[in-house]
């Protein structure tokens, strides 16, 4: 099994400073916007965001966790998964632009799962979706507004997004992994 | 987690996951729809066979919280009345599709027995079973006092050299032994305060201390103070002479309350004598719980639900759930 590296640690911190951007310009502004990192590394990749956000246009920078555990549709057939406490900035989501910050894009059901989290939350003028690497094979009519990466794979490659907060080191790298096949075409089975 | 039948085998990181996740579950009530979608298509069914107010009424709201459907089973008035054995109405229930059953039965062991047989392929919750165990309860008495305890920041904690002292009727009480094993396990140190007559004989293995006098337990300035319900119809009056006499010297009467530290937490099961083993005044206290005991019910009960129904190898969820499940996603 070779590991073939995407994206280092700058490519990373770049696209990361280009997204922030990216979401100023679409937003004219930073007014409203509320950064919600879905567990485990989109709440790294939110704080990042979060971050460059304030540095480019100071108090822009309101983060938070949206925890989706309770609103997946596949949580009978998958070990039990313990959630994470969802963290609201204080002003809450009504009438702001949540962006939600995830690592990798896949089938889309993550995502579909956080828009039911969101509207138990309240009622958001927009929702937009970062994320760090889009890698295609969607089952679901959903898009991200802001991508570090297109990855075009085969659902037998596995992308792996490791960053120093809980990885220790910092890279995006792409398997083909021939043995993990199965595992894979588990998360992407419903894509048919 | 397969089933929760008692707190003995529980360990202590297992005690400490149902705990940490009751604090989300706690979080959503406080929010504009405090309903989760986790449980949608599943069927909780509550099997009472003996009264009970609060605790079927606290399991149905948090199966309705996890968006389950419910179906709640009373022995009165069901075909029980005709003799329709425990076997028999399990399997009328397992034949319904139930994915978790609730049981509250008199004799104690009911839940095991369900839970071991191959009547029902559901995962099986004790909601007491006879003198035996009630393992909700002391998981909500456990959360109710690690929140007193470290307050917000109670995540992940034990209940590590927390004082608590267990009044009453030991020897009747599922609570009481429910409790013993699980606050031990947490790490707190327990104290038994009761009769001689009321106390158990298997009380040598319990890791526990005991006395016989609340005067000196309180003297002791512990951090908590649980109460236990005289269960008069488990009784036939000669465990005491006089009820007036128990009061006396085991309720937690005006002046023994008032004894207390100021951060003592007074705590009972329900439905509480007013008068017999607590005084109406510090049953009504700041330093009673009582109330946050209920509240914290429903977290603690939706946080066992979900762990028994989304557990791996609740194989009932694939392979009865499989077609529906991938019907559901194709919409």
């Amino acid at each position: 099994m070779v590991a073939r590296i995407v994206l280092q640690q700058a490519d990373i911190a770049r696209a990361l400073t280009r997204i922030s951007h990216e979401i100023l310009e679409s937003n004219q502004g930073p007014a409203d916007l509320v950064v919600l990192g879905i567990p485990t590394r989109g709440v790294v990749l939110a704080d990042r965001i979060a971050r460059v956000l304030d540095e480019i246009e100071p108090g822009s920078g309101s983060v938070g966790t949206l925890d989706i555990t309770m609103y997946r549709d596949d949580l009978a057939r998958q070990p039990t998964r313990t959630p994470v406490p969802t963290r609201i900035p204080a002003g809450g989501i009504d009438d702001k632009v949540v962006v939600l910050v995830d690592d990798v894009l896949y089938s889309g059901r993550t995502i579909r799962a956080a828009l039911d989290a969101l509207s138990d939350l309240g009622r958001p003028r927009a929702v937009r979706l970062a994320v760090l690497v889009d890698r295609g094979h969607r089952a679901l009519p959903i898009r991200a507004d802001f991508v570090g990466k297109n990855l075009p794979s085969s659902t037998a490659e596995r992308i792996n997004v490791r960053l120093t907060e809980i990885d220790g080191d910092e890279a995006v790298t792409i398997d083909d992994a021939g043995r993990l096949e199965s595992t894979v075409s588990n998360g992407g089975g419903g894509s048919r | 987690m397969r089933h929760l039948l008692s707190t003995r085998d529980l360990r202590r990181d297992e005690a400490i996951q149902i705990l940490d996740l009751a604090e989300d579950m706690a979080q959503v009530a406080g929010r504009e729809v405090p309903k989760l979608p986790a449980l949608r298509g599943k069927t909780i069914v509550n099997l009472f066979y003996e009264d009970s107010t609060r605790t079927r009424i606290s399991f149905e709201a948090a199966a309705k919280r996890l968006s389950a459907d419910v179906i709640n089973f009373s022995a009165k008035g069901s075909s029980v009345t005709k003799g329709e054995s425990l076997k028999d109405t399990a399997q009328t229930l397992g034949a319904m599709g139930a994915d978790a059953v609730v049981i509250r039965h008199g004799a104690s062991g009911a839940a095991h027995v369900l839970a071991a047989s191959d009547w029902i392929d559901a995962g099986v919750v004790n909601a007491g079973d006879g003198t035996h165990e009630h393992p909700t309860q002391a998981l909500l008495d456990a959360y109710t006092i690690r929140q007193r305890v470290s307050g917000t920041g109670a995540r992940g904690a034990g209940l590590d050299g927390v004082r608590v002292v267990i009044v009453g009727d030991v020897l009747h009480s599922r609570v009481a032994r429910s409790n013993v094993w699980l606050l031990s396990t947490l790490g707190a140190r327990v104290h038994i305060v009761a009769p001689v007559t009321l106390l158990p004989v298997e009380l040598d293995n319990w890791p526990v201390t005991v006395g016989h006098s609340l005067d000196e337990a309180i003297d002791e300035s512990p951090d908590v103070v649980m109460m236990l319900r005289i269960q008069a119809e488990r009784m036939d009056d000669s465990f005491f002479p006089h009820p007036r006499e128990y009061a006396r010297e085991w309720g937690l009467d005006d002046a023994r309350a008032a004894r207390l530290g100021g951060d003592t937490i007074v705590m009972h099961p329900g439905p509480m004598n007013r008068g017999l083993e607590i005084s109406a005044r510090a049953a009504d206290s700041v330093k009673s719980t009582v109330l946050e005991q209920v509240a914290n019910g429903v977290s603690v009960r939706m946080a066992v639900l979900y762990l028994l129904v989304t557990a791996p190898g609740s194989d009932r969820g694939v392979s009865a759930g499989s077609t529906r499940g991938t019907g559901g996603e194709q919409r």
